[in-house]
């Protein structure tokens, strides 16, 4: 079996920058494990502008960000990258076990950085009634379908949640042609960023109906129409609220929970409400040696906070490192 | 008149509140920087935004590359922009930061890539 001074798991901004400080804090010998055929990770289908603002002082779009990344991460030799590697094992004594095309790798690591990200919630785990016709997409996969596949999801879209995924993805839709019908928010507020709602939804007057949400999805095939509602301070249906919304799309932009189901398979101590690692310190988990930066240990809403925790992140691991 | 707007120039949002008479703003408030105030007067007078989109590619290790405005362009020319962009096809490896269109439109900005695509 390989041993490894440091396995990173995961090429997106937490991975990138937690590599490069290792590096920069002396660590000579990273392996850094992505499962797509690029690094870059979520920033890739990203291509609107807003990173960037207090790393780099500049601003950027998420492949841009995630560019200058990549770059740096190319320009050091003792970082190897090994891309099409998805990890499908872990032990709590760090041993990981990963497929590639063509073969499966078996690697000890001594000290081993999680930054495998989120993913988004579902309709089914916010209890959305009503049939399961095409045409009902996670925001964010919309996203890659548009910014990535070059494919259109839908021409007539209702979005539900107003987290800032599926605001930027009104915007999106609007600027390829398709009408954005409703953003429905079952909250008082949107938990987006102002400028979004401001430069997504009220630029191309999208009606945004806070405390609403959907009663029910229909259409046998395709979707073919919402009932949305009011609701009152519980959540519950208001009388007589009701009303169509006829659509071919549902986006469900409802938030996200860490992606941390490698380390539970290890033993870490996982806090079922959020998914995130139980832990005493930013980075750290109840396993020595095993640490988590950026959105797996919790979801942020910047990239660049993403990138600042995980630098301290890689400091950590380099520090755990010299110690041993 | 006075008109409240939020600031999108960075994630604080911060909420302005802007005196105006005329196309002349005599007053800006509520910005926790300078920045807020340029887009204040901005966006009473000709409001700008920066147009990022995705360009279709043939033959290219990408299928779309990302594209921006290298900088902002009046809001109302975003959507004959966009049908611009839609219509266009890149056949030649790129880099990020290079220019697709300059002079997009003439609207006096260019059209840069944002990503790589051999
Ligand atoms: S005024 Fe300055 S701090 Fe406030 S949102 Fe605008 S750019 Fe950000």
């Amino acid at each position: 079996m390989k041993k490894r001074d440091l396995v990173i798991v995961g090429g997106g901004p937490a991975g990138m920058a937690a590599a490069l400080t290792a590096h920069k804090e002396g660590v000579r010998d990273i392996l850094l494990l992505e499962r797509d055929q690029y690094l870059g990770g979520i920033l890739n289908q990203c291509i609107h502008t807003g990173f960037g603002i207090s790393y780099f002082k500049e601003i950027l779009t998420g492949p841009e960000y995630a560019g200058r990344f990549v770059h740096r991460i190319r320009n050091t030799p003792a970082i190897e990258i090994s891309l099409k590697s998805f990890v499908v094992h872990l032990t709590k004594d760090k041993v990981l076990t990963y497929i590639t095309p063509g073969r499966m790798e078996v690697v000890q690591a001594r000290a081993l950085i999680m930054a495998t990200g989120c993913r988004e919630k579902t309709r089914e785990m916010v209890h959305i009634p009503g049939t399961r016709p095409a045409g009902i997409f996670s925001a964010g996969l919309a996203q890659k379908l548009i910014n990535i596949e070059g494919l259109l999801p839908g021409k007539a879209v209702v979005i539900v949640g107003s987290g800032d995924i599926g605001l930027i993805m009104a915007r999106r839709f609007i600027l390829e042609g398709a009408q954005v019908k409703a953003v429905i928010e079952i909250q008082k507020t949107s938990r987006g960023l102002k400028r979004n709602i401001v430069q997504c939804v009220q630029d191309f007057d999208i009606p945004l109906y806070f405390n609403h949400k959907i009663a029910c999805i229909h259409g046998k095939d395709r979707v073919e129409k919402v009932t949305v509602c009011r609701v009152d301070d519980a959540f519950n249906e208001v009388d007589d609220s009701r009303f169509e919304i006829a659509c071919d799309t549902v986006l469900v932009s409802v938030g996200l929970i860490p992606e941390n189901e490698l380390i539970e398979m290890a033993g870490v101590a996982i806090d079922h409400r959020t998914n995130s690692p139980i832990s005493d310190a930013v980075n750290a988990t109840s396993v020595p040696g095993i640490f988590v930066c950026g959105n797996s240990f919790k979801v942020y809403d910047l990239a660049d906070s993403v990138t600042a925790d995980s630098e301290l992140c890689g400091r950590m691991a380099a520090i755990y490192l010299s110690r041993r | 008149m006075t008109k409240e707007l939020v600031c999108i120039e960075c994630p604080v949002g911060c909420t302005l509140s802007v005196d105006w008479q005329g196309c002349a703003v005599t007053r800006v408030s509520g910005n926790k920087c300078p920045r807020g105030e340029k887009y204040a007067v901005e966006e009473i007078q000709n409001p700008m935004r920066i147009l990022t989109s995705a360009v279709v590619c043939e033959g290219l290790s990408l299928k779309m590359l990302p594209v921006r405005t290298d900088r902002p362009i009046p809001k109302a020319r975003l959507t004959d922009a966009m049908q611009a962009v839609r219509a266009m096809r890149l056949r030649r490896p790129v880099r990020s930061g290079e220019t697709i269109a300059a002079n997009f439109l003439n609207l006096g900005v260019d059209l840069i890539a944002t990503r790589d695509s051999t």
